[in-house]
């Protein structure tokens, strides 16, 4: 069986830094060399702390496949978190970062896959799916495509301009965005309709409605509980096991 | 490369070192490639193989009727979390291995799962008391989310190798990839060695 080897510890240099969202911030690594990855992989950055002291921690890659050269990373800042919050004060563009990847190659998703998807996402869940869906607006766009996203509020939706392009201008990718923590109905600055509940079962089955077809296959990524609740979910409404692909985060 | 103005957050000492890269977690995170399977323990069973043949099958009764052990230990997820101080029991691979009265096998061993998760291990690394079917995490049962009813838990290995929702161990000449090991994790895992990925 084939095997595919992880590359070695590489230095990255940071270009840019923009701020998502009042969370999250992008952060784009021109890499020392090329490095071909998939959508929804992910790449280690390891900090070194002048006494030697060192963390790592594990980030998907939101931009997509076609640049081998640049990768972008969203990271979210963690209360307490050692590495999230190094990089929202202080990496600024010139920074070098020490990364390793690409990792992980279960929660990828190729646009030779032409069967129809579910992509479901909660907060910066989301990672992974925009590479896999930046990936798929530059390519032949042939697989019927449903995206849910859940966020907390409306500033905390992550690349929402981007996404409602992506829906608009493409006939065979349907968009549900849906908000946890807000009251409104409605929100005038965004051309997508939002929900304003936790993602639910029948959220689901009239996101697969728009769809025309069951799902091939889904991809959830989020919180423990949510990707717990979600697999739950397309297990009742009879996906197979294999074509359900999940990745958590957070204790 | 030193990163200048990194000190790593000001946190507790551990009782104990963690393996390099490792950071302390007081949670329990859940890893897992898929959705938690709906595992029923009237139906579930667990069977033994060695060089093609099944050398026994047991139900979730007959496992428990077995000779329980606790383990007390630390452990160490490749995704850099470790956590001290937890507590497990189940069967060891020995006592099954005495109950289906066969010697301890060589070579290397593939664990088979609901779900179909694999991962592989040398056998001596499941054996003398290394490895349990473990079904009880700190006194209750375990969560379907951390691999409940049973898992297997090899602690001295990352976390990957302790297979969730374990029903089947299949020994063998060969040391086969299993489902994390083709995409580039270490075919055998020691924290201590940061044997993540595969040239690790």
């Amino acid at each position: 069986m084939k095997i595919e080897p992880v590359q070695e510890w590489q230095i990255a240099t940071v270009t840019s830094v923009n701020v998502e969202s009042p969370r999250v911030k992008l952060f784009k690594l021109e890499l020392g060399s090329e490095t071909k990855f998939r959508a929804g992989q992910y790449f280690d950055i390891r900090l070194t702390a002048p006494d030697g002291y060192q963390a790592q921690r594990s980030y998907s890659v939101t931009s997509s496949p076609e640049d081998a050269r640049t990768i972008e990373l969203a990271i979210e800042l963690i209360p307490d978190g050692e590495v999230s919050s190094y990089f929202h004060e202080y990496v600024e563009p010139g920074d070098q970062i020490e990364l390793r990847g690409p990792i992980g190659g279960h929660f990828t998703l190729s646009p030779n896959f032409t069967k129809p998807v579910l992509l479901i996402a909660g907060g910066s869940g989301i990672a992974p799916i925009i590479s896999m869906l930046r990936h798929r607006r530059s390519s032949t766009r042939v697989a019927p495509t449903a995206v849910i996203f859940s966020a907390r509020t409306e500033s905390d939706i992550l690349f929402g301009t981007e996404l409602a392009e992506m829906s608009d201008e493409d006939p065979n990718l349907h968009l549900t965005i849906t908000l946890t923590r807000s009251k409104s109905e409605s929100v005038a600055t965004s051309s997508a309709p939002r929900e304003t509940r936790r993602i639910d079962r029948p959220m689901i089955d009239s996101t697969i409605d728009s769809l025309g077809e069951q799902p091939a296959r889904a991809y959830v990524c989020g919180g423990t509980d949510f990707v717990e609740t979600i697999g739950n979910h397309l297990l009742d409404i009879g996906m197979a096991y294999d074509d359900v692909r999940t990745e958590r985060f957070g204790p | 490369m030193i990163n200048n103005k990194f000190f790593g957050r000001k946190r507790p000492e551990p009782a104990r070192p963690v393996p390099p890269g490792q950071y302390l977690e007081d949670g329990f995170p859940v890893l897992s490639a898929g959705p938690t399977p709906k595992v029923d323990t009237a139906t579930w069973d667990f069977s033994i193989e060695i060089d093609g043949s099944k050398i026994g099958t047991w139900s979730w009764d007959q496992l428990n009727a077995l000779p329980q052990t606790d383990i007390h230990t630390d452990i160490h997820c490749v995704t850099k979390w470790s956590k001290q101080d937890t507590d497990w029991r189940g069967v060891t691979i020995d006592d099954l291995l005495k109950d289906a009265d066969v010697e301890p096998p060589t070579g290397f061993v593939m664990a088979g799962c609901d779900g179909g998760y694999t991962t592989n291990v040398p056998a001596p690394d499941v054996l003398n008391g290394k490895a349990i079917l473990a079904h009880t995490y700190d006194g209750q049962p375990l969560a379907p989310e951390h691999g409940g009813p049973v898992r297997l838990f090899i602690p001295h290995l990352y976390l990957w190798k302790s297979a969730k929702w374990i029903r089947s161990l299949t020994f063998m000449d060969q040391d086969v990839p299993g489902f994390w090991e083709r995409y580039g994790y270490h075919m055998y895992g020691d924290p201590w060695r940061e044997q993540r990925y595969t040239n690790d």
